[in-house]
């Protein structure tokens, strides 16, 4: 379970709303992600967090038939997945309720929050838009 | 810009590699001691006239690393540092003590990687077996992005990533799984002939890789090195040591060394790989091109890395390396010849100092010691090494004298 730090605290209290929250850097013109201090490459001192979506493209996934480790031996097979969300940033999310045999790389994809109440966490799956 | 080709490989040492371990345990240090003999050995040098050192982690110490193996070894260098540049670490180290070398700061720089996880355990003090092992290259240390954001959705370790990087190359370009089976049966010809290699004894067929289980698609098993003991160590000296010692000096000519990212998740382009810049700079260094390397090692943790580091190196077009590896031998009689021991996919990954295989195969055909898989006239040698999730990536390119 991912453990939220003191910058990126509002992305994952925007996750347990069932939001989404990046980071934007006016000067980059562009969305941030991960969460950083910095705008990543020019390092300029202007992030602001803003809503988006969540909606996304499929960027590319593997079907995972072995545990990617020991902790994830019960998750086989296990659709690992790079996503871009429309606003630019690419993340690693896992795909869940879809037809394996449907998965193409640039499918439009949608946000699913999995709650974690034990450990007050969200986590951020995707699943295939419906057209 | 650059080297001037004025440091040489004088020796090397590669042990063979094991499934299991053999004889007494030893640690890392203990395997660095003898790695360096014998690297050194080989050179034809005395070991009082090395004078550097570079090294990747070891497992007794997890901070100053260089000064715990110069004072283990009973060395006094005037270079010594630690790479931590995963499987590119091997090739990143042979340009570091090139560069130190050239710079005139010392004379001959041991490089090496020891490969034999299984050391001594004592239960009063238990082994840290730190976040490699439970998560595959990844930190799960608090405030690790890889801990916080890849992680918890399953993306750790390597088979995975480097999955999708696949997956996306078919989507992009098409994808024939029989070309990508050849990598691996070519290579494993050059293993049956190389003593010490993992595969020595078993030959494959295109077939065979294909019946091997999917273990992320579209990898099947054997497209994935099969982990391994072993270790290897490189000596690098001056232009005056090198043509004293006992083999064909191997000059380093020319390097490229590119770190964009930690993982390929954040990359703007995960097919166009760092490899693009490194292997041009590498080639620009030594005023040559891809077409005049008699042989090359490429780095073959999987058979997408080395289909992309053809296509990123300017050894075929992006998009036809299925095509390049479908029209040539790759093996040691061909027209084409990679991996002339048997890549790491035929003679096995000990962990880091599979990149050092490649650097030894690479010195062994330029020195013309490979016996039975000798390329005649060999006197050119790309390597690449690559490390992370093709995130770490760096070129030599190698001369005989």
């Amino acid at each position: 379970m991912p453990l939220a730090t003191p910058t990126s605290r509002p992305y994952w209290d925007g996750l347990r709303r069932h939001e989404i929250w990046l980071q934007y850097s006016p000067s980059l013109d562009g969305y941030v992600f991960y969460p950083r201090v910095l705008a990543p490459g020019t390092l300029a001192d202007d992030l602001q967090w803003r809503q988006i979506s969540g909606k996304g493209t499929l960027v590319s996934f593997t079907i995972a038939q072995r545990p990617v480790a020991p902790q994830f031996a019960d998750a086989v097979p296990h659709i690992l997945a790079v996503v871009q969300w429309d606003e630019g940033p690419r993340f690693a999310t896992e795909l869940v309720n879809v037809d394996p045999a449907a998965i193409a790389v640039g499918m439009w994809v949608v946000p699913v929050f999995v709650d974690y109440p034990d450990d007050d966490v969200t986590l951020l799956h995707y699943t295939a838009a419906t057209p | 810009m650059g080297l001037r080709g004025e440091a040489a490989i004088a020796g090397f040492f590669e042990l063979p590699a094991a499934r299991r371990p053999t004889g007494q345990p030893e640690f890392i240090l203990e395997q660095w001691a003898r790695l360096a003999a014998a690297a050194v050995a080989d050179a034809g040098l005395d070991v009082t006239q090395v004078d550097g050192l570079v090294t990747c982690g070891v497992m007794e110490s997890q901070i100053f690393v260089p000064s715990t193996v110069t004072e283990y070894l009973g060395l006094h260098v005037n270079y010594a540092e630690i790479v931590d540049l995963g499987g590119a670490s091997a090739a990143a180290m042979v340009w570091r003590a090139a560069a130190a070398i050239e710079l005139g700061i010392c004379q001959a720089v041991v490089c090496a990687i020891p490969g034999n996880y299984f050391t001594p355990t004592s239960d009063q003090r238990p082994r840290d077996l730190g976040d490699a092992l439970y998560f595959g290259a990844s930190s799960f240390r608090y405030g690790s992005p890889q801990a916080e954001f890849e992680i918890p959705y399953g993306y750790l370790g390597q088979n995975g990533p480097y999955a999708q990087v696949a997956q996306m190359y078919a989507a992009a370009y098409g994808y024939d799984e029989r070309a990508m089976a050849k990598i691996v049966v070519d290579q494993r010809v050059n293993a049956n002939d190389t003593p010490g290699a993992v595969f020595c004894d078993k030959p494959v067929t295109i077939d065979d890789v294909l019946a091997s289980p999917v273990i992320a698609s579209p990898l099947h098993m054997l497209e994935i090195v099969m982990p391994c003991m072993g270790g290897s160590a490189v000596v690098i000296t001056s232009c005056e040591l090198a043509r004293r010692g006992r083999n064909r000096p191997v000059w380093i000519k020319g390097f490229g060394e590119r770190v964009p990212y930690k993982s390929p998740v954040y990359a703007e382009n995960p097919l166009q790989t760092p490899m693009v810049t490194v292997a041009n700079t590498a080639f620009g260094m030594a005023g040559v091109g891809p077409t005049d390397m008699d042989m090359v090692s490429i780095y073959d943790c999987y058979t997408i890395t080395a289909l992309l580091t053809l296509e990123d190196a300017g050894f075929c077009d992006k998009g036809k390396g299925m095509q390049f590896v479908t029209d040539h031998d790759l093996t040691f009689r061909g027209d084409f010849p990679m991996n002339t021991a048997g890549g790491q996919l035929g003679y096995g990954q000990p962990g880091n100092a599979g990149g050092m295989h490649h650097v030894c195969d690479a010195a062994r055909q330029l020195m013309g010691r490979a016996g039975t898989t000798q390329i005649a006239d060999c006197n050119r040698a790309f390597v690449s090494g690559n490390g992370g999730v093709l995130s770490e990536q760096e070129a030599l390119v190698l001369e005989g004298d």
